[in-house]
């Protein structure tokens, strides 16, 4: 018996060794393993044995069983993987095939970079102000120390609606909106929509954005404009960017000053971008001007300010390389898209 | 301004790069545009010297010159003009070398004949005969005795084409840079330089110009000062080429000695100089009045201009010979045969000038500078100059005096010292005496503790503008950079917040934004059909439009909107879904502001979009900001959309969105070929009726029971009603009801529909019973019976 056992152990293990599939070995186990299976039938005839024997063949048959049952189990498993490989196999792709994309809308380029620039501004603590497009003359150039009849009032071609309504030609009238209706400190940039009458090209657009800025609280100097308005264009364009400032003329700053940045393409050392220069300019500045705070009812004696403007357009020109303005509203989704 | 170098250092001694002086200069406030040497494209122009003329053989025009350019061997040009002779000095443009255009010249064979180079004209110099009066223009430029006939040297040198011009911005504040003097003082300071002045000298002569001419102000307030004298046995030739060559380098095309004098004494002192032939001044006298209303004069550019009373003329007793700072009378100007002139230095007042030169449509020179204000004591010296310059060119016998009429201010304006004040002001720590260096050295003189302003530095008004020259010279790059310092204190608004979750939201949709302009054509009404008595064709209207296409504010963003589809449509862009956040403009009449209405504009196109795409990003967005419980009725009659494919959503009353396919007439006007579908919604609402307070829901812990019920219906039932009443019935078990199915066809009666809804129900507290659900099923489908939609068996 003990003999019979151990081929049942040599020919059940040398068959598992060949079966290829679950079913196979499915059988096999009935074959061995169940209830009417070989082993079971040995079993069957323990009565027949000995008492001295039958421990010993009762153990040698425990054995076995445990061995077959692990052995199946273990060619499960083979069996298993090699079915999963195979399966894994089958179900290869070409990666390279093209995307199934969700369909994103994408930001206009003017809104890109105005939310970069109010992001900066807005960590430095300035509030976002606004102000009707559809404006008093006497906020877009009177109270802002351009009267009736100044030369200055030239480099500003204006669409009137009525002698005393126009579309405001600068953001800079939010800075008297803002002055008369908030006392000191006040710190805002307010960005918009501006119209000036100059004909559709490439660098030209009867509408355009502008962000104004500004800054009024006591001890209020220049210094702290160019500090402010330095940290803006190392955020906006890097910690390398330096800044200049040049002296202007603006009828509402006194002291005045245009400010060109480092070029952000050649880092200053002239290329087609800054036409040579290694400067770019991007910002108008300069300290309030005393009748306007005035004129505000802010008293100059006690508080001082800085403002300045951006021209958006610019920014975005350069930012994204675009070459022509008009694409800016033409709004051609070939265009968007690559935003 | 553009500035002439070889002008500029009559006044100041200067040993720098232009690139230097441009870089200077701009960084103490006067912007340099650009610079340009005179001449800088030609290369390799040389004088030579005609030895001998021949015929060409080949040839009845061209000629064989050997020209001695200062070699030892002469050199073979073929030319075919016809103005030369021997012993002409000529430019000589020698082989390899640039004329003006760029044109490159190499020596080669005119029929047959080696030519080594080619003689110039004026032209190929860049130059024409107002800069060389003696010089025919299509001949060869033969130089004259005013330049320099040294062989050899190089053209630029010989004939005085070698100034630097320097092309300046100045500011509208400046008027007083508008000129030599006024740079030179600011290059002077800039560079730390004496301003050299000159004080002009008149040599006494005959006659007394009293007898001659009188003036009388009769308005003060737009006259400030009138200097005139005159000039009698007036020889009009041309000016010398010191001179011309100045003028031209300025920008100013020479004319005669009399033209030139009063352009060239603009330009060196930036006061406007006015000259006329006394015989057309009636009874010799000068009145300067406001003109009468009606009166006419025909101005120097041959146009009869009829003026009105707030203008300010130059008249003589009987009719006006000038209008004032702006231009002079066509027949009192100098001619050939004009004996005895009047040189005027006046200086009106600016406002006054700009309205009268706006009114004509006339912009001059003269008016240009006048409106910005001028420094009434400039007038004197000025006219001083330009009789010193009479004398200097002998263009005519000055006649002793000059008639001053003043009504200016002589008082001279002052500020007081504070140095402390300007450096908190600017931030920067510079001593009182150098800060008194700085303002001597533009002429701002300071006595004690006052400062005494220039009467040509009109614009510094406040310690502000005083603190600006200081800063302007110390260097704005050496004022510190100093970090804000406060406390800051900013936060979005709600419109902010909202905005950003609008464009987020559109943005996530799969809308790609757009930015339109905010002026329409009041053609775009006709085109969206709006009716002819719609309040919204009553538009914002620009007074002044650059056309017709941006001539009222939209009250509507849909034609633009339509405009951007069209454009992308028309350029073959096979889909589109955009979307817009701006204004509308609603008018409120010309004393109040119009109301600006921030409205979403939503637009679509393509084959992958219909109503409902447009109608699933609305209600996204309304899911978003947390807008519920809002109806969707059918709009039929507007005519920009589809009557029959158009709904607002309402939240009660009040429409805060219309979602619709757009109105087949309207898009073939905006030439769009397939279906298209726009939205909007009122931004206000958004924010008004938003909530974004959202508490947590607990998760189910009980199943759910689903019932899927089919109605049968009238056919235009809407779905909306249905589920409603659905609702209403189930009550708070409902946690949702979806339609899956809406069927038309064979199976069902004709004129109806069959929907079907999957009802799902829970409740928060326990397992609803089969019975519960039934029942509440059962309450719906009795609540529709009555309303003849029954259950489909």
């Amino acid at each position: 018996m003990k003999q019979q056992l151990e081929e049942i152990r040599e020919s059940a293990k040398s068959q598992l060794s060949k079966a290829a599939s679950l079913a196979e070995l499915d059988t096999l186990r009935v074959k061995y393993l169940g209830k009417k299976g070989e082993l079971t039938a040995i079993l069957k005839q323990m009565g027949k044995l000995s008492a001295e024997e039958r421990p010993i063949i009762g153990q040698l048959a425990n054995e076995i069983r445990a061995d077959l049952e692990a052995s199946i189990a273990e060619s499960v498993e083979d069996i298993k993987q090699k079915l999963l490989e195979q399966k894994l196999k089958s179900e290869k792709i070409d990666v390279t095939l093209p995307a199934k994309k969700q369909a994103l809308g994408h930001k206009h380029p003017l809104s890109i970079v105005l939310d970069e620039v109010k992001d900066i501004f807005f960590g430095m603590g300035f509030s976002i102000a606004s102000g009707p497009e559809v404006e008093w003359d006497y906020y877009n150039f009177e109270a802002l120390n351009i009267p009736e009849n100044h030369p200055a009032r030239d480099t500003q071609d204006t669409f009137y609606i009525t002698e005393k309504m126009l579309l405001r030609t600068q953001t800079s009238p939010c800075q008297i909106r803002v002055m008369e209706n908030q006392k000191p400190p006040i710190r805002i940039i307010a960005p918009g929509r501006v119209y000036r009458s100059d004909a559709v090209d490439a660098t030209h657009s009867p509408l355009f954005h502008q962000i104004e800025g500004l800054v009024v609280d006591k001890g209020i100097t220049m210094a702290d404009l160019k500090g402010n308005l330095e940290s803006f264009a190392k955020r906006l364009y890097g910690e390398q960017t330096k800044i200049r400032l040049r002296p202007h003329h603006f009828p509402f700053t006194e002291p005045s000053c245009e400010i060109d940045v480092s070029c952000f393409r050649c880092g200053g050392k002239g290329c087609p971008m800054c036409k040579g220069e290694g400067w770019i300019e991007i910002l108008g500045a300069g300290m309030v001007h005393p009748k306007v705070l005035r004129n505000c009812g802010i008293d100059p004696d006690v508080y001082s300010g800085f403002a300045f403007g951006l021209g958006l357009e610019r920014l975005v020109m350069f930012r994204f390389n675009i070459d022509d303005m008009r694409l800016l509203y033409e709004n051609d989704v070939r265009f968007l898209n690559q935003f | 301004m553009n500035l002439s170098k070889k002008w500029l250092l009559d006044f100041v001694d200067l040993d720098v790069s232009d690139k230097e002086f441009a870089d200077e200069m701009t960084l103490s406030g006067s912007k340099v545009e650009s610079f340009e040497k005179e001449g800088s494209e030609l290369d390799n122009i040389i004088t030579g010297r005609i030895e001998s003329l021949e015929r060409h053989p080949d040839s009845d025009h061209m000629w064989i010159c050997m020209v001695n350019v200062g070699k030892d061997e002469n050199i073979q040009i073929v030319t075919g003009a016809q103005n030369l002779k021997v012993g002409d000095v000529v430019p000589v443009a020698m082989d390899h070398s640039v004329v003006h255009g760029g044109q490159k010249i190499t020596k080669g064979k005119l029929r047959g004949v080696e030519s080594n180079g080619m003689l110039c004209s004026l032209g190929e110099l860049g130059l024409t005969a107002h800069d060389f009066p003696y010089a025919i223009e299509d001949g060869i430029f033969v130089l004259g005795d005013d330049c320099d006939r040294t062989l050899g040297i190089d053209i630029r040198e010989a004939i005085g084409l070698n100034d630097t011009v320097t092309e300046f911005e100045i500011t509208s504040n400046r008027p007083d840079c508008l000129s030599v003097i006024g740079l030179a003082r600011e290059a002077a300071a800039t560079f730390k330089k004496p301003l050299k002045t000159h004080i002009p000298y008149v040599s006494p002569s005959d006659g007394d110009v009293n007898e001659l001419l009188s003036v009388e102000i009769q308005n003060p307030e737009k006259c400030y000062r009138y200097c005139g004298a005159v000039v009698k046995n007036v020889r009009v030739k041309a000016s010398p080429r010191w001179m011309r060559e100045r003028l031209r380098a300025c920008g100013v095309r020479p004319i005669n000695n009399i033209v030139d004098i009063t352009n060239y004494v603009m330009l060196e002192y930036g006061q406007p100089m006015h000259a006329f032939d006394l015989r057309y001044i009636n009874n010799h006298s000068i009145i300067v009045r406001n003109a009468k209303d009606g009166e006419t004069i025909t101005t120097l550019d041959g146009i009869e201009r009829t003026l009105t009373t707030e203008m300010l003329v130059i008249a003589d007793s009987d009719k006006p010979v000038a209008v004032a700072g702006v231009m002079g009378g066509e027949y009192s100007g100098i001619m050939d045969d004009t004996n005895t002139i009047v040189f005027e230095s006046a200086c009106f007042n600016g406002p006054s000038t700009r309205i009268t030169s706006k009114k004509l449509g006339l912009r001059t020179e003269a008016s240009g500078r006048y409106e910005k204000e001028l420094d009434p004591q400039n007038c004197m010296p000025a006219l001083m100059r330009a009789l010193e310059l009479v004398q200097l060119l002998d263009a005519g016998d000055v006649v002793n005096g000059i008639i001053d009429c003043d009504k200016s201010n002589k008082l001279q304006r002052t500020l007081p010292f504070l140095p402390e004040w300007v450096n908190s002001f600017i931030g920067i720590d510079v001593s009182a005496d150098d800060q008194r260096a700085i303002l001597e050295r533009i002429d701002v003189k300071v006595q004690g503790d006052t400062i005494i302003v220039p009467s040509f530095r009109n614009d510094l008004e406040h310690l502000a503008d005083i603190s600006e020259e200081i800063a302007r010279f110390y260097g704005y790059q050496n004022i510190p950079n100093r970090p804000l310092a406060g406390v800051a204190n900013a936060a979005l608004t709600e419109a902010q917040k909202m905005e950003k979750v609008v464009s987020s939201t559109m943005l996530a949709c799969g809308f790609t934004e757009i930015a339109t302009f905010s002026f329409i054509s009041p053609k775009a009404y006709d085109k969206i059909r709006l009716p002819e008595n719609s309040p919204k064709r009553n538009s914002v209207v620009i007074s002044n439009p650059l056309g017709e296409d941006t001539s009222v504010m939209r009250t509507t963003v849909i034609p633009s909107m339509l405009d951007v589809l069209s454009r992308n449509y028309n350029n073959r862009n096979e889909s589109a879904a955009l979307f817009e956040l701006s204004n509308e403009y609603i008018w409120k009449g010309p004393d109040e502001l119009p109301d600006e209405n921030e409205k979403l504009t939503i637009g679509m196109y393509g084959a992958q979009y219909d109503f409902f795409t447009l109608k699933g990003a609305v209600e996204e967005l309304f899911d978003v900001v947390g807008i519920k419980d809002y109806d969707v009725e059918p709009l039929t009659d507007d005519p920009t959309f589809h009557p029959g494919r158009t709904a607002v959503i309402k939240l009660g009353d009040e429409v805060i969105s219309i979602i619709g396919e757009v109105h087949p007439a309207v898009l073939n006007n905006y030439e769009i070929g397939t279906k298209a579908y726009v939205a909007q919604v009122d931004f206000t609402a958004l924010l008004k009726y938003g909530d974004n307070k959202r508490s947590y829901k607990a998760l189910p812990k009980f199943p759910a029971s689903s019932r899927d019920l089919s109605f049968v219906c009238d056919s235009d039932v809407p779905v909306m009603k249905i589920e409603k009443i659905i609702a209403k019935a189930v009550g708070k078990i409902l946690e949702d009801i979806a339609l899956f199915d809406v069927y038309v066809g064979s199976q069902i009666p004709k004129g109806k529909k069959s929907v079907a809804f999957s009802v799902r129900m829970r409740a928060t507290d326990r397992t609803l019973t089969d019975a519960e659900a039934d029942s509440a099923v059962k309450k719906a489908v009795d609540e529709l019976e009555k309303l003849d939609i029954t259950l489909r068996s």
